[in-house]
């Protein structure tokens, strides 16, 4: 390509361009691409942070030794089930409460209001009321026994706290959903469900024939968002367990145990970033499985 | 027909009216509990209003613990300093790539792009040691300058300017303006809207994180709330009425920017969703 040569103005507006970018690339650079360079390199060295910080290199030792860390199966395990149980309730449960608020009746306003709080509110608050109506003479467990229903040690019972966390999670992110649904239901015309009454079709006819399909885009979006966001699952496990993805590991997350290597140990840093990097792949991995099904529906 | 409409629609706000109280149940039962003295809550009764009506609880928690005064104060600096920082930052960002032209405007599109794929716990190891290099851990730098740019709003940012008036910054230019003049006295007013809707996500994102303060911070005169509140939590286990009390503290900021600015919210959620 021949040299084109620039006019005043081109050079100046170019450096403009820079400058108004300048906060953007130095972020950037120093605490994005540099760090997920920095990352790369950890992944195959050992880190040790006492006294000064020193690197060695140690090749795929790090990769090879997750296959016999039994805490790491643990935590994908729990991960996995966490992902698998939660992304499709809270995309369903976001879908029907979406529609049943499109419905067009009195009060939608407020219902959307009221439904969406748990979506503002902090992790950390929600985890403290939880925990407190999670005890076992709390609230929730007042509420069953009173009528009638088993009570459970929500937090520390193995085979249940994972279970409380999803339920609380599923509680607080599907409103989230719930809005982005709105947003598209509200563009669907009118004449779409007019020609389905006219094929004397019911409500829940309509909603599965008619609106369903017309949304799969947008529940694409959220399996997506959905399975990018359980799978780093991380404050509510640390703070229910007080760090540790107790009891017995039931909630030990994969964020969790990356944190527990890096930052509760002096020498495992290499590590922790070794899992971090396996765990975008796995993401990646699930986004792009998801991409694939859902594009294979839509052929039949 | 008539009558069958009628059952619906019952039927429609009897599902409506149950989530509802769902949703609402912890937020109210946590209020109630945050104006209830200690034994009242610890004898287990399910009454929604006290029945010793008592302001205690917050008091002590803004006089006798030192800390909970401190910890509001690092959450609001670092949230509004941070959004801030964004508001500028994201939007100048925004306005280059979609007004000017200079080389590399594509590669670093598309970079900013990618970062967005990126999840953050692959940065976070490698950023605490930069930050650990710079000197900057327990300090509020170490939390707001990491975080000072947003790539979603870059990205917002310049789908607004893509569709902004052309002859506004004209005519600026004619008045004789120059291009940052331009930027911040004529184009960044008239970006009210969408500058409301990424103020509140940022704000939002800033004030309610608890893995960044929790790795950073060290030193609990540093703590945001949210790792204050765990903090306290552990060290006080049975002081629901004081922790009750913070939740609802900590909440309440975030409540008032909600209702105030409700209509903005909906379409930076609306944007977030059409992408």
């Amino acid at each position: 390509m021949a040299k084109r040569k620039y006019t005043k103005s081109q050079l100046r507006e170019a450096g403009q361009g820079y400058v108004f970018l300048s906060p953007t690339i130095f972020t950037l650079l120093v605490f994005l691409i540099g760090p997920i360079v920095f990352a790369l390199f950890l992944a195959f060295t050992r880190v040790q942070l006492l006294g000064d910080t020193s690197f060695t290199f140690v090749g795929f030792d790090n990769f090879t030794r997750m296959v016999d860390d039994t805490r790491a199966l643990i935590a994908l395990r729990n991960t996995a089930f966490y992902v698998i149980v939660v992304v499709p309730i809270q995309t369903i449960l976001a879908l029907v409460l979406a529609a049943t608020l499109n419905a067009g009746l009195k009060g939608e306003k407020a219902f959307r209001i009221i439904y969406f709080l748990p979506t503002l509110t902090s992790s950390a608050v929600l985890v403290m009321i939880f925990m407190w109506m999670y005890r076992p003479d709390g609230f929730i467990n007042s509420i069953l026994g009173g009528v009638g229903l088993p009570t459970y040690n929500w937090l520390n019972d193995p085979n249940i706290a994972l279970i409380s966390i999803m339920i609380m999670n599923i509680w607080a992110t599907a409103p989230f959903f719930m809005v982005i649904y709105l947003a598209a239901l509200q563009d669907i015309p009118d004449s779409l469900y007019e020609a389905a009454d006219l094929d004397g079709a019911n409500a829940i006819q309509k909603f599965w024939h008619v609106t369903v399909p017309l949304l799969r885009p947008v529940t694409g979006f959220a399996v997506i968002m959905g399975i990018i966001g359980t799978f780093q699952l991380f404050d509510q496990s640390y703070m229910f367990s007080g760090g540790s993805g107790g009891p017995d590991n039931s909630t030990l997350t994969v964020v969790l145990l990356i944190y527990q290597y890096a930052f509760a140990a002096y020498d495992q840093m290499g590590y922790a970033a070794s899992l971090a990097i396996a765990l975008a792949i796995v993401i990646l991995a699930a986004t792009l499985i998801q991409r694939k099904l859902s594009k294979d529906e839509e052929v039949y | 027909m008539k009558k069958q409409t009628n059952i619906a629609k019952l039927l429609l706000y009897a599902i409506l009216t149950s989530y509802a109280i769902v949703t609402l149940i912890p937020f109210v039962w946590a209020l109630s509990a945050s104006f209830k003295p200690l034994n009242e809550i610890l004898a287990g009764g399910l009454n929604f209003i006290p029945q010793e009506f008592t302001f205690n609880n917050y008091i002590t928690i803004f006089t006798e613990q030192a800390l909970f005064p401190r910890w509001l104060f690092n959450s609001v600096f670092v949230a509004v300093v941070g959004t801030a920082l964004n508001l500028v930052f994201n939007s100048m960002a925004g306005y280059a790539l979609a007004r000017l032209s200079f080389p590399g405007k594509k590669t670093l599109f598309i970079t900013i792009l990618a970062v967005l794929m990126i999840p953050a716990q692959v940065t976070m190891i490698p950023n605490f040691l930069i930050l650990k290099e710079l000197g900057w851990l327990n300090s509020y730098q170490g939390l707001i300058i990491p975080g000072m740019i947003n790539a979603t709003f870059i990205f917002m940012m310049r789908q607004f300017f893509i569709n902004f008036p052309r002859d506004v910054e004209e005519a600026a230019a004619i008045d004789g303006l120059g291009r940052f003049g331009t930027f911040f006295r004529i184009v960044m007013p008239m970006a009210k809207p969408a500058l409301a809707a990424q103020a509140i996500f940022v704000f939002m994102s800033f004030w309610n994180n608890f893995m960044a303060p929790l790795i950073i911070m060290t030193d609990a005169s540093m703590y945001t709330l949210p790792v204050g509140l765990n903090a306290f939590q552990s060290d006080y286990a049975t002081y629901w009425n004081y922790i009750m009390a913070a939740s609802m503290v900590f909440t309440l900021p975030v409540l008032v920017i909600y209702i105030f600015f409700n209509r903005f919210f909906l379409k930076g959620m609306s944007f977030r969703g059409d992408k």
